[in-house]
């Protein structure tokens, strides 16, 4: 009996102890607001740094040697401000915005898909461009846009662009692809050495070539699809799953795939193609002629950052004509700043890239958060959410 | 000083004993217990669709969404389908290697073959998994130039790789629990089961196997639930193949109240394979 006594207040004791961790665990989660963007201030001058950064960003845009000696813009930042760089990478851009939610990091690399989240979410701040010199040098066109301001405040720092490109072994894949078609067709002899990129963003993929092969689904921008248009294309990347070898999130497993020929052809970044002609992989990569995704990279701050001070020299250094044309080579996309176009390698770096010929980016479709109100202008469709594409990609993914 | 405080424990038995059990007791609610139970109420709260944040208000949508969308019928389905396959995989490789190493084998041999069983346990699961990607990769990888001359090839990545993969990673799991056992089971029955006339493979099923169950049961419990949470190795050599623990990685970055949903599933099945466990009796024994 008394054993049986004991037992009970134990449990009790339990029981309580649970409880009152749970209500203290439930208090810190973070308030939604669905309505505007939360009031996160800014800041308005530059102190001391902190000694360090930590840094969310996409694989390639924070490179210290240790990938490749030749290729290094964080040893010199780190040496003359005194901040040291801790970088985390983000695989898609759903990563980055659960780490930037996370607060434990102060500046991210956000693409268009997470900027918006991450500024209606509170978790950036705006950025005072003032206390970033390099700022003025960076093209007209990238700055003030709808996936990097709101309501004429500025929330980041833009960075560069590029487009998703379709990757082919070249001794393998014969003739050479010119279209998206070739990672669709279901009669493909490559089939089960294709990739695709592992996120609900690749919808977005199929819907742009459904775009430009079925006129009458009336698809004008690949990231407002209504019900039908998004029916399409969700059935397009269910038949083109039997033809996928891997999905692919971990660009270091992507290259290796493309290296020893697990995988022959499918979307990637010119980085993937650059790492791979490292390792003396015969690929090359290509824009098909439907045009492409791609992006828009902003460098943004945490609303919660604890080295404020060293974020904001980072955001200076890593758009300063030299770190900007390094991270624009190495990763193969566009610089943003007018002045790195000088102190490329390849010296017609930013005429391959177009970095300042607009016709260029007219077909490619920057990564953009999909919202109901659809956001090609159509006022009497309703469109299908993110919260929606990420369903459908988990439940294609899982079937 | 400490023979005060000495003195003073050792007269307040209460004292001594919340000193005793504080530490513990806390981890146990707190760090384990409280982050579950976080988890498993997150369940029922839901996303906003554009930020991505977590609303906290009940909801069973999440609930709905799993039960009426055939893919995580199937996921079930196809995880539970590997963690049995893996827990039998192990099983047959292990019941003949403990009993080698229990009832055949040299003192001496049998301390080396311990040692053997152990060591890939201090190797790094990802450089295990990693390894078996590049011996099993098609036509270029280990296995399909070793026997690929005598006609087996390499089944590339996807599910039969996985249960390679799976079944190498958790064998130890099951030969130690068995290895135990084994040595525990008295020779003589052995002796008197072959005396009374049993052929052996009447010994193992009359005697041996009956003795054994409860190790058997032991060892299934790491296997099968190391199987079911994995994502790991099936996102490395399981080519698009997805588990239950996949999808929990692939949410909860995106969607944690889905992510911490779909978790109930694995938590439900061990709890009815604990259940049944304990029905069966072999807790008792073990």
């Amino acid at each position: 009996m008394e054993a049986r006594m004991h037992k009970k207040r134990l449990f009790s004791v339990i029981a309580a102890t649970s409880a009152a961790a749970l209500i203290l665990s439930g208090c810190g989660g973070s308030s939604s607001s669905t309505s505007g963007v939360p009031k996160v201030d800014m800041m308005k001058s530059l102190g001391k740094g902190e000694g360090q950064v930590n840094i969310v960003a996409w694989a390639g845009y924070v490179e210290n040697g240790s990938t490749d000696p030749k290729v290094d813009w964080v040893t010199d930042f780190e040496k003359s401000t005194g901040c040291k760089v801790n970088v985390k990478n983000g695989a898609t851009s759903d990563d980055m915005v659960a780490l930037m939610k996370t607060g434990e990091y102060d500046v991210v690399s956000a693409s268009g898909d997470a900027s918006l989240r991450l500024i209606y979410g509170g978790d950036v701040a705006p950025v005072n461009t003032k206390l970033i010199p390099n700022y003025a040098d960076i093209f007209d066109n990238l700055k003030m846009q709808p996936w990097n301001s709101v309501d004429g405040v500025a929330y980041g720092v833009p960075h560069g662009r590029g487009a998703n490109l379709l990757a082919y072994r070249t001794d393998i894949v014969k003739p050479a692809p010119t279209s998206w078609g070739s990672v669709f067709d279901v009669n493909s002899p490559y089939k089960g050495k294709i990739t695709a990129y592992d996120s609900p963003i690749y919808i977005a993929d199929a819907a742009l070539y459904l775009m430009k092969t079925k006129p009458e689904l009336g698809i004008k921008y690949p990231y407002a699809l209504d019900q039908k248009q998004f029916d399409a294309s969700v059935e397009l990347l269910k038949a083109q799953k039997p033809l996928i070898g891997e999905y692919w999130g971990d660009y270091l497993k992507h290259v290796a795939s493309l290296k020893s020929g697990a995988t022959v052809l499918g979307t990637t970044w010119q980085v993937n193609i650059n790492l791979a002609q490292g390792e003396k992989t015969k690929v090359e990569g290509i824009k098909p002629v439907e045009g492409s995704t791609g992006w828009s990279d902003t460098w943004m701050i945490s609303s919660k950052a604890k080295h404020p001070n060293c974020a904001y020299q980072w955001m200076n250094h890593i758009v300063s004509p030299a770190a900007n044309a390094g991270v624009a080579e190495w990763f193969g996309e566009a610089p943003s700043n007018a002045k790195s176009c000088d102190l490329t390698a390849d010296k017609n770096h930013c005429a391959t890239f177009h970095a300042s010929d607009d016709a260029y980016w007219k077909d490619v479709y920057y990564w953009n958060t999909p919202t109901e109100k659809c956001l090609d202008g159509r006022k009497d469709a309703k469109c299908i959410p993110y919260a929606e594409w990420v369903k459908a990609w988990s439940s294609l993914r899982n079937a | 000083m400490i023979d005060q405080i000495s003195d003073s424990l050792h007269k307040r038995p209460r004292l001594r004993l919340t000193a005793l059990l504080s530490a513990p007791l806390l981890w146990l609610v707190v760090a384990y217990l409280g982050a579950l139970a976080t988890l498993l109420i997150s369940a029922f709260f839901t996303i906003d669709s554009f930020t991505g944040n977590i609303v906290q208000q009940f909801t069973l949508t999440n609930f709905s969404d799993m039960f009426t969308d055939a893919a995580y019928r199937n996921v079930v389905l196809r995880t539970l389908g590997i963690a049995i396959a893996v827990t039998l995989m192990c099983t047959v490789l292990a019941i003949p290697m403990a009993f080698y190493m229990a009832k055949v084998a040299k003192p001496r041999t049998r301390k080396l073959l311990v040692a053997l069983v152990l060591t890939p346990l201090w190797a790094s699961y990802l450089v295990k998994i990693y390894s078996w990607r590049s011996m099993l990769e098609p036509r270029t990888g280990v296995v399909d130039w070793l026997l690929g001359p005598i006609g087996i090839h390499s089944p590339g990545f996807g599910i039969t790789a996985v249960i390679i993969g799976l079944t190498y990673l958790w064998l130890p799991y099951m030969i130690l629990p068995l290895f135990a056992g084994m040595e525990r089971l008295p020779n003589n029955l052995l002796d008197a089961s072959g005396d009374l006339g049993a052929h052996n493979w009447y010994t193992f099923r009359k005697v041996i196997f009956p003795l054994l169950f409860p190790s058997l049961v032991a060892g299934s419990m790491f296997t099968f639930s190391l199987s079911l949470g994995d994502y790991i190795t099936t996102q490395i050599i399981g080519g698009k193949l997805q588990m239950l623990g996949s999808v929990v990685y692939q949410n909860f970055s995106i969607n944690l109240p889905f992510a911490a949903t779909i978790s109930f599933i694995p938590v439900t099945i061990m709890g009815i394979y604990l259940y049944l466990v304990r029905r069966s009796g072999a807790l008792e024994n073990m």
